[in-house]
């Protein structure tokens, strides 16, 4: 799995991604092209719920209160998600 | 359904999603729909046992309702089925209605009504999938279970979606033994048509009752298709159901758990909500959409539901050191072989299943519903009339049930 995901540049979740709150996180479901996805935790999803509001993935995960050490974590996740374009990067800034 | 990737916390910090799974969701992921229990054609492993329409059947007003609910839940979307759901004179307009409420909507369809204005409007939403349903690579194959006429409808169906520029449809295939030595020519007809490939398992439901005998895989085929399978990994569907054939090696994509009742059901042309669309049976029904409190109420109160959602024993299968990763197959294929639920599914890659088959004494449940065509298998072009199982008597004393029969 590709690890290198660009956390200093601007993200969103794709328009056409649909996402429904679980108990232990999120469904997420892309229209386009039809595939499910999952957030297994409150944490990720705050993190995915940020992404269009903040300058940066880096800010949106600051801003969900993950600490510097979980960051690599983090971004191995968004990069599965951007990997199956639930996720996009948002052109400029 | 199609799982693909899990994004998910640092290593070892949650639970594994089908444990989650398995405690049921709020909400279906997607639910089958069957509209109408009418069909043009009588396919002999038809799991819903479909033929002639139900006067029961939901209204127009009623399925809206429906709809209206499914969007409140944020079911994503609704795999629409029959019978064949493009008969129903108000199929586009529910289609549209489902579409304008953000409820995405996959049918499946013999491609009977499937003509170039229909492509064309397909092709121009986004949400709106198609699966053509073909059982063979071959004429011959193909209508030996959907009958005459059945492949050139499919295939003029499809050549209809590539003309309007319908990327990546469905060709859908139920995997019989005649069909499984065709894998490759099925993946080269989807590719010709633009399509992908998705293959299901058969299972004895309905119809599907009469002839497993005759169409199920061969104990040699289940492990040749496992095989195609790890081959081609993601690039072919499969609706996650050959998750009993785990056993053999690496676990298969997606989601290898019986999703009944837990995140999938079945709504019924009639209302009935089933745990799954291989079940139609009392012992599967969960209520009817028509109940107090609608589909939701059936959906997170249901006892039926509660109980499915209860863990696991495992059963008979437990002392296996592979039911971790078949979790003893698929219920209905169990429940309609007459193999009790919590014991090996009847084909079994291990081979509990043909020795629990061996003890199956007494009769075998039916499925509930039956709407076969009452005569012989319609053709789509004008009925022959010297063809005909019952006929009248030749002379009015002669009572004989194969009198004046020639053929």
């Amino acid at each position: 799995m590709s690890t290198d995901f660009d956390l200093d540049r601007p993200w969103q979740v794709d328009p056409r991604v649909s996402m429904r709150p679980e108990p232990f996180g999120a469904l997420l479901y892309h229209f386009g092209t039809r595939r499910l996805s999952f957030l297994k935790n409150q944490r990720v999803l705050a993190v995915v719920r940020s992404l269009g509001d903040c300058p940066t993935a880096r800010a949106a995960c600051e801003a969900a209160g993950v600490r510097p050490a979980e960051l690599p974590a983090y971004a191995r996740a968004l990069s599965v998600l951007a990997e199956s374009n639930m996720i996009t990067e948002r052109s400029g800034l | 359904m199609t799982v693909t990737h899990e994004a998910h916390q640092s290593p070892g910090a949650a639970p594994k999603l089908t444990d989650l799974f398995q405690r049921g969701l709020d909400a279906p992921i997607c639910l089958t729909w069957e509209l109408t229990y009418a069909c043009n054609l009588s396919c002999v492993h038809c799991l819903s046992s479909s033929g002639r329409r139900d006067p029961r059947e939901l209204t127009t007003d009623e399925c809206k309702a429906v709809i209206d609910t499914l969007q409140r839940m944020q079911v994503f979307y609704v795999n629409i089925g029959g019978g064949e759901p493009t008969v129903r004179p108000d199929f586009w307009e529910l289609v549209d209605y489902a579409t304008a409420h953000h409820v995405g909507v996959k049918f499946s369809t013999n491609g009977v009504k499937l003509d170039a204005a229909a492509a064309a409007r397909l092709a121009a939403s986004d949400y709106v999938d198609v699966q053509i349903s073909l059982d063979g690579a071959t004429r011959e194959v193909n209508d030996a279970v959907r009958g005459p006429g059945a492949y050139d409808t499919a295939m003029r169906a499809m050549g209809h979606l590539r003309a309007a520029g319908f990327e990546g449809f469905k060709l859908s295939v139920v995997m019989t033994r005649h069909n499984i030595p065709q894998l490759d020519a099925f993946k080269e007809i989807a590719d010709r048509f633009g399509a992908q490939l998705r293959i299901t398992r058969l299972r004895p439901s309905g119809r599907g009752a009469d002839t497993w005998d005759e169409l199920h895989p061969l104990p040699s085929q289940q492990r040749e298709l496992y095989d195609w399978l790890v081959a081609h990994g993601e690039d072919v569907l499969t609706g996650d159901s050959f998750f009993h054939l785990s056993p053999y090696g690496s676990a298969l994509p997606g989601l290898n758990m019986c999703g009944a009742g837990r995140v999938v059901c079945l709504i019924d042309p009639v209302g009935d909500v089933y745990a799954c669309p291989f079940a139609i049976h009392s012992e599967f029904l969960a209520g009817n959409v028509r109940d107090r409190g609608g589909f939701e109420t059936v959906w997170r109160c249901s006892p039926l539901f509660a109980s499915l959602r209860e863990p696991d024993t495992g059963g008979a299968c437990r002392s296996c050191g592979f039911y971790d990763s078949c979790r003893g197959g698929c219920m209905a294929a169990k429940f309609f072989t007459g193999l009790p639920l919590d014991g090996p599914d009847p084909e079994c890659v291990q081979g509990h299943g043909s020795a629990a088959l061996a003890s199956v004494s007494g009769a075998v449940p039916k499925s509930s519903e039956d709407h076969s065509h009452r005569t012989s298998p319609r053709s789509s072009g004008p009925v022959p009339v010297t063809i005909g199982r019952r006929r009248p008597p030749v002379h009015d004393c002669d009572e004989s049930p194969l009198a004046g029969f020639t053929a």
